[in-house]
């Protein structure tokens, strides 16, 4: 391992909508050491062979969320994955389910407004102390990890009910709504239970974990999509049930 | 009102301008993209939350901010920062930030290095992203318009105001006149020019360069931080705060050397000076592999570091396939903040009406020769809203008189320079000569300087922006055409090569992150003095600036 190099194949799905009707895909070579990314290989093809090559990248060290992507059949970062642990032959597609802009650039606008609607900030309905809110550590601890997410819509193009159902929130927006639900500071639960039990909120969700199983930061967000619908139900029998009240 | 740049800086100067004034944002990438995010550590603020910080104030704050920059900063510029600190942080945390919590609920703190009490507020080690999330939600809530994807090349300058940007936009290739009646710049550093290096990509300091050509100065531009602990060898940042909670360093000795540096402070020392620790352990043959130390966060147990810095622990074992809990983690130094900027007054106003600057692009200067760890975020966070405060105001006075042709003839101009690039029939690659000018930097420019190094570095940047004007014929493609942008990115970033260079051999002493070996002292009577570049066609022209001076009288720095 600790020596581990050589050349690499790099096959990438090319589409141009523009361009050509179907997407297709062209194989490029590239060199590679123990601690090359996907991403690098991405810029050796990009600055030395072919300079149309499209795909989004910034931080490289996997906290942007700029370069998801479906690398050799899987959600990952490919600023964060080395190929020395992936192989030697490697095939990058765009997020999947997603439109495409140009080559591995997918449109993020639909997954970005459902993100707005689930309201992603806090709205205390008391009026602000002088210093902070008091929050305790176990208070804290309630939103831990639903507050990591990077938006890298990996779980979003992972989901099934994201794929069929177009107007459902999806599992980033929901850990969002989550975060935010849970937060101690928060005044809102209820308006925000209305829109998430809606038809297109936590229902369509049918527990498939893909989105778990996706995350590149090892995130949950079938575990909060589970804890809302939970709220929700409790809610729900409250509002029905005189004497759950 | 315009702001150029979607990190923390922009986004809180929209979130106070846009009650007042129409605004929008001005993004290369989605904001939430920006390099904030990528903050770890914390933001500074004498809160005294810690039990250890109970005698904290904002003067403390303040003189260890002057002390910390080798007396460069201005004094009344790091009063006012450390003063307006708390209240930023609790607009922050009344706004949801997600801090970590004391005992008793309140924001956390943890102790970080150049200053006298545990004062970095922080959310575990990702402090940066939950800020960026919040300022990125205020907005949102606000409706403020964003161009997000927008990459402007150049301000619209019009009777020597500032009247907007033309910027293009990358998904369609279109170029666009942005009108507006203040413009902020809040569009980050320049550390990526670095060959080693824990910034993104994106920093490559085309802000800063479009205020410098349309005749702002830049100020302290030779300043640039190496952050002593960058992973080996991708330089990915490991944060302040894994010393904060007690990290050691370590040589291949198994020595704890900071102690032959700075005795008291340890590893805790201001950022220059270990950095500079750790490269001389390195040279001098103490190091691993001749190429880094160890930091060893083992004692402090698997508890605390799943708690306080998991995200480092997530970096190391993706990008170094090591746990820390097990095993130390190679560093060594990485150039990471851009001390200088766009020169600017208290108000954010540079010498161009209309033309404000906030953030790591900005120079005040609040953070002079050295900046200490955790005063970058509160720079954001302070100045965004004061330039956000300020430009409002200024757009407000002003009536509507947009001249058309004005726009016109300087949107012709840039798509002018954009075919020169486009039809270029040179030989050179934009990407080979951005890789040659990055290890340059690291070589000659780097943490140890020296006059015939500088001078052979200025020589070859100026070549290398030569055969700039010899470039091979650029990709032709509208849509997300990575290579034109690679070319303007490539064009400012040898720009800014010769104004660093230039101007650290224009400072013939040894102040903070600037050392001249062959000058290595500080020299107050003749270089207490801040360096402005002004563009001019044939390059650099250097003049100097005062020092502002309040209540803290320049004296040695020792930890």
């Amino acid at each position: 391992m600790k020596n581990w190099k050589g050349g690499v194949t790099l096959t990438v799905l090319r589409y141009d909508p523009r361009k050509s009707k179907e997407p297709y895909y062209q194989t490029f070579e590239a060199k590679a050491t123990k601690d090359t990314t996907v991403l690098d290989a991405l810029f050796q093809v990009l600055e030395t062979q072919d300079y149309s090559l499209a795909f989004r990248y910034s931080c490289r060290s996997a906290v942007c969320g700029s370069c998801a992507m479906f690398i050799n059949g899987w959600y990952r970062l490919a600023c964060s994955t080395l190929i020395s642990e992936i192989g030697r032959d490697i095939i990058v597609q765009p997020l999947p389910h997603m439109p495409v802009i140009k080559d591995l650039v997918v449109d993020l606008s639909t997954f970005f407004e459902k993100y707005e609607v689930i309201k992603p900030y806090v709205v205390p309905t008391k009026p602000s102390p002088e210093k902070e809110w008091i929050q305790s550590p176990k208070e804290r601890s309630r939103i831990n990890d639903s507050t990591d997410c990077i938006m890298c819509a990996a779980c979003y193009s992972s989901c099934p009910s994201a794929w069929t159902g177009k107007k459902y929130l999806g599992p980033a927006a929901l850990l969002q709504a989550y975060r935010f639900a849970a937060d101690s500071r928060d005044g809102i639960l209820h308006d925000r239970l209305e829109v998430l039990s809606s038809e297109e909120g936590v229902w369509r969700c049918h527990t498939i974990f893909n989105c778990t199983e996706a995350c590149p930061k090892s995130l949950n967000p079938a575990r909060f999509i589970e804890s809302l619908k939970r709220t929700t139900t409790k809610q729900t029998l409250k509002a029905r049930i005189p004497f759950l009240r | 009102m315009i702001v150029v740049g979607g990190g923390l800086a922009g986004l809180r100067a929209a979130i106070e301008a846009s009650p007042f004034v129409d605004t929008a944002v001005i993004s290369r990438v989605h904001p939430l993209r920006s390099h904030t995010k990528a903050a770890q550590g914390g933001i500074n603020a004498a809160l005294g939350n810690a039990e250890a910080g109970r005698d904290d104030t904002p003067e403390k704050h303040s003189f260890d901010t002057v002390k910390g920059s080798d007396f460069l900063a201005d004094q009344d510029a790091a009063e006012l920062m450390t003063r307006m600190a708390p209240e930023c942080i609790f607009e922050f945390e009344h706004w949801g930030c997600a801090f970590s919590r004391t005992d008793d609920g309140k924001i956390a703190q943890r102790p970080f290095g150049g200053a006298g009490f545990p004062r970095t507020c922080y959310g575990a080690d990702r402090t940066g992203l939950y800020l960026l999330q919040t300022v990125y939600e205020q907005t949102m809530k606000r409706n403020v318009k964003q161009y997000q994807e927008y990459f402007v090349t150049s301000l619209i300058v019009d009777k020597r105001s500032c009247k907007g940007v033309i910027a293009l936009n990358i998904k369609t290739g279109e170029l666009v006149p942005i009108v507006g009646k203040a413009t902020i710049l809040a569009t980050g550093g320049v550390a990526w020019m670095y060959g080693v290096s824990t910034n993104a990509m994106i920093n490559t300091g085309n802000g800063i360069t479009i205020a410098y050509r349309a005749g702002v100065p830049l100020k302290d531009m030779e300043f640039i931080q190496f952050h002593p602990t960058g992973l080996y060898p991708s330089g990915l940042l490991i944060t302040e705060g894994a010393r904060g909670e007690g990290g050691y360093l370590v040589n291949n000795k198994g020595e704890r050397f900071m102690e032959r540096y700075a005795p008291k402070a340890m590893e805790l020392a201001p950022r220059d000076i270990v950095s500079r620790s750790i490269q001389k352990e390195i040279d001098e043959g103490r190091g691993f592999e001749n190429a880094y130390v160890h930091l060893d966060l083992r004692h402090l147990g698997r508890e605390k570091i799943m708690t306080r810095l998991p995200g480092i622990r997530e970096l190391c074992l993706l990008f170094a396939g090591l746990d820390p809990i097990e095993k130390p983690i190679p560093i060594r130094p990485a150039a990471h903040y851009t001390m200088g900027g766009i020169d600017c007054n208290l108000d954010c106003a540079t010498a161009l009406k209309g033309l404000y600057a906030a953030g790591e692009c900005s120079c005040i200067s609040v953070h002079g020769a050295n900046r200490l760890g955790g005063n970058s975020l509160l720079d954001c966070v302070v100045f965004g809203k004061v330039a956000g405060e300020k430009a409002a105001k200024f757009a407000k006075s002003l009536p509507n008189d947009t001249d058309e042709k004005v726009i016109e003839s300087q949107l012709a101009r840039e798509q002018k320079r954009i075919e020169a690039f486009r039809k270029g029939n040179g030989r050179e690659d934009p990407a080979a000569l951005r890789d040659e000018m990055r290890s340059l930097l690291v070589e000659k420019v780097g943490m140890f300087r020296s006059g015939p190094e500088l001078e052979e570095a200025l020589k070859k940047i100026r070549a290398l922006r030569d055969k700039f004007t010899h470039l091979r014929t650029l990709d032709v493609d509208t849509v997300f055409n990575l290579d034109l942008i690679r070319a303007f990115e490539v064009e400012a970033m040898l720009e800014l090569a010769e104004i660093i260079t230039a101007s650290a051999l224009a400072r013939k002493e040894s102040r903070g992150a600037h050392v001249r070996v062959d000058f290595p002292q500080r020299d107050d009577e003749r270089f207490l003095k801040h360096t402005l570049a002004y563009y001019t066609p044939k390059g650099p022209k250097l003049d100097f600036s005062e020092v502002k001076i309040t209540k803290y009288k320049p004296e040695a720095r020792k930890y």
